[in-house]
């Protein structure tokens, strides 16, 4: 499995309240939702995001709440991967549980830069700028997780065992 | 602390950081933004019901009462789940509260347990020794169906408070100063573990409010060891058994902190992150903020203790011209209390608004949103851009006796200068 797509760049600290803001929390509608994401960080971002590219962060991701519409958002958007130096654990925890594959690579996050277009190999963790021509070693996603991400989600994963 | 109750919930004699383990789960919490998304994961679970009746809390607090159409379809999707099946501690709007306020008042939640809620403040709980963590909705539905939920068992970091804090200086000061010196990821994955002799000087809801910040440090779960104090509370509150934990004398600790409480003084995070923290010294030197709102309530701030510390300061003054000063007791409860030591009538004298129980402001949702360029003092938790309303407004997190004093003066104001 891999994901491929342009680049999105954000600092540190991106929290859930801009990631998906409290006032749109009146709906659990991905698709609904994903109209809002980031918008208190980049309000352009809904209108240039296309399907499959990635958000490349600093420190701490997601941190703040626990609302699992954050990473819900961002993949209804059509995010494909977030990659990140570090990631807040509520955020963490949800992403994968909804099948939103994220990947903690401090190098890669310090070595990509907005709208490159990068690479991630899921099995061998392998993150490569194809516009620089660099590469990055992440985690590698174990079997279960990528098997939770196939199925879109924990829920269906464990329904599919 | 936090390793001996996560072993004992595993069943192991003994656990290490970094260690995967399945636990067994006394009390799984949502609200009503997190729990209609877990019901629908429900739905799509093979499982039938849920794993206890009695172990499942479902309390809608963040947009009740109903702020609009879609709240409301949301609150009747939880009270729907709860009434099928017959969810033991579901709490209607008039016998609810704030979450994390109303829980531990109702005895639901005690020392030793295992606690997961979908809300981040979750790990107020450890005030009372309990292990307790946010998740999100997917973590809660998996855990109302079995009563079990994995973790991965966290290193600890520990504060060692000490001395007599100040008149004036409560848990929001401690907590705040903490956040400052650590940063709003210095605890990442870890658990915050408070101890010393410091401790015996702070009220249950000054550990309260401690503990309910852990996760702003990015802490997994924040915990205080259980005193007599702790012990009576939980005594009054819950006819539940409980089970102390202590540290061993040589458990490790990734990093120790020791913190002087007498030196604190009145603390202020600044926007737009909570580690931006500024002592009221600091802040007199500057030149003056203007303040529209204060807000002083939620999960973090808005019990009894906090609201009587309003209360002495707001006494037979009144809040600044063109002020709005928005006072939330957390549950029906402190409510009731706070109306028979006649501190709501203090408020309302003093030109504030006091609500029922709501987290509506707080997280913006409603009951005080902030229009563009606004500035708010608020006891709440976090500062995020955009948090209480507009992405140009300003919210700086207090103490409730900051935030009174800064009502009644209109700039940022110490309790001392009022």
């Amino acid at each position: 499995m891999n994901a491929k797509g342009l680049v999105f760049k954000y600092g540190d600290n991106v929290d859930t309240d801009v990631i998906i803001p409290a006032r749109y929390l009146n709906s659990s509608d991905p698709a609904e939702l994903a109209t809002h994401c980031m918008e208190d960080i980049d309000k352009d971002f809904v209108k240039r995001v296309k399907k499959g590219d990635i958000i490349v962060a600093e420190k701490n991701f997601g941190c703040g709440s626990s609302r699992e519409h954050a990473p819900i958002a961002i993949k209804a958007a059509g995010v494909s991967c977030v990659i990140a130096e570090t990631f807040a654990r509520i955020f963490y925890r949800n992403a994968i549980n909804i099948g939103l594959p994220i990947i903690e690579c401090p190098e890669a996050s310090k070595g990509i830069e907005a709208g490159d277009e990068v690479d991630v190999d899921f099995d061998t963790g392998i993150i490569t700028n194809l516009t620089k021509g660099t590469t990055f070693k992440g985690q590698a996603f174990p079997e279960f997780m990528q098997k939770i991400i196939a199925s879109e989600g924990l829920i269906n994963y464990i329904n599919n065992k | 602390m936090t390793q001996k109750i996560l072993a004992a919930a595993a069943g192991l004699d003994k656990v290490e950081a970094g260690q995967l383990i399945e636990a067994n789960l006394d009390l799984v919490l949502g609200n009503d933004i997190t729990s209609p998304v877990a019901i629908k994961e429900m739905d799509k679970f093979n499982a039938k019901g849920v794993f206890n009746k009695d172990k499942i809390a479902l309390v809608p607090d963040h947009f009740v009462p109903n702020k609009d159409i879609k709240s409301a379809e949301h609150c009747k999707c939880v009270r729907e789940f709860a009434r099928r099946n017959e969810i033991t501690n579901y709490f209607e709007v008039g016998e609810m509260g704030i979450e994390h306020a109303l829980l531990p008042e109702k005895g639901l939640t005690v020392a030793g347990d295992v606690i997961i809620g979908a809300d981040s403040h979750t790990c107020t709980y450890g005030a009372l020794g309990a292990f307790s963590t946010g998740v999100g909705s997917t973590d809660m539905a998996a855990g109302m169906a079995t009563g079990k939920a994995w973790f991965k068992v966290p290193g600890a970091i520990r504060f060692v408070l000490t001395g007599k804090p100040a008149k004036w200086i409560s848990g929001k000061d401690i907590i705040l100063h903490i956040i400052g010196m650590i940063g709003v990821d210095g605890a990442l994955y870890k658990s915050m573990e408070f101890v010393g002799d410091g401790i015996a000087y702070l009220s249950m809801d000054d550990r309260f409010t401690i503990a309910n910040m852990a996760i702003e440090a990015g802490g997994k779960n924040g915990i205080f060891p259980v005193d007599e104090l702790a012990e009576s509370y939980m005594k009054e509150h819950s006819s539940r058994a409980y089970k102390i934990y202590t540290a061993d004398e040589d458990a490790v600790y990734d990093e120790t902190y020791t913190i002087d409480l007498s030196t604190l003084r009145p603390t202020v995070s600044f926007p737009h992150l909570p580690e931006n923290t500024h002592t009221i010294d600091e802040i007199k030197a500057m030149d003056d903020i203007r303040v529209d709102q204060v807000v002083i309530g939620s999960c973090t701030n808005g019990r009894l203790d906090d609201l009587r510390i309003a209360a002495e300061i707001l006494k037979g003054r009144h809040i600044a011209k063109g002020m709005r000063c928005i006072v939330i007791p957390a549950t029906q409860k402190i409510y009731l209390q706070a109306m028979e030591e006649g501190l709501l009538k203090t408020f309302i004298e003093a030109g504030a608004v006091v609500s029922t129980p709501t987290c509506g402001p707080c997280l913006g949702g409603y009951m005080g949103i902030l229009a563009e360029g606004e500035r708010c003092v608020s006891t709440t938790n976090r500062n995020f851009v955009g948090r209480m309303g507009h992405i140009t407004s300003e919210i700086y997190l207090a103490s409730p006796a900051v935030a009174a004093a800064s009502a009644i003066t209109g700039i940022i104001s110490g309790p001392d200068e009022v």
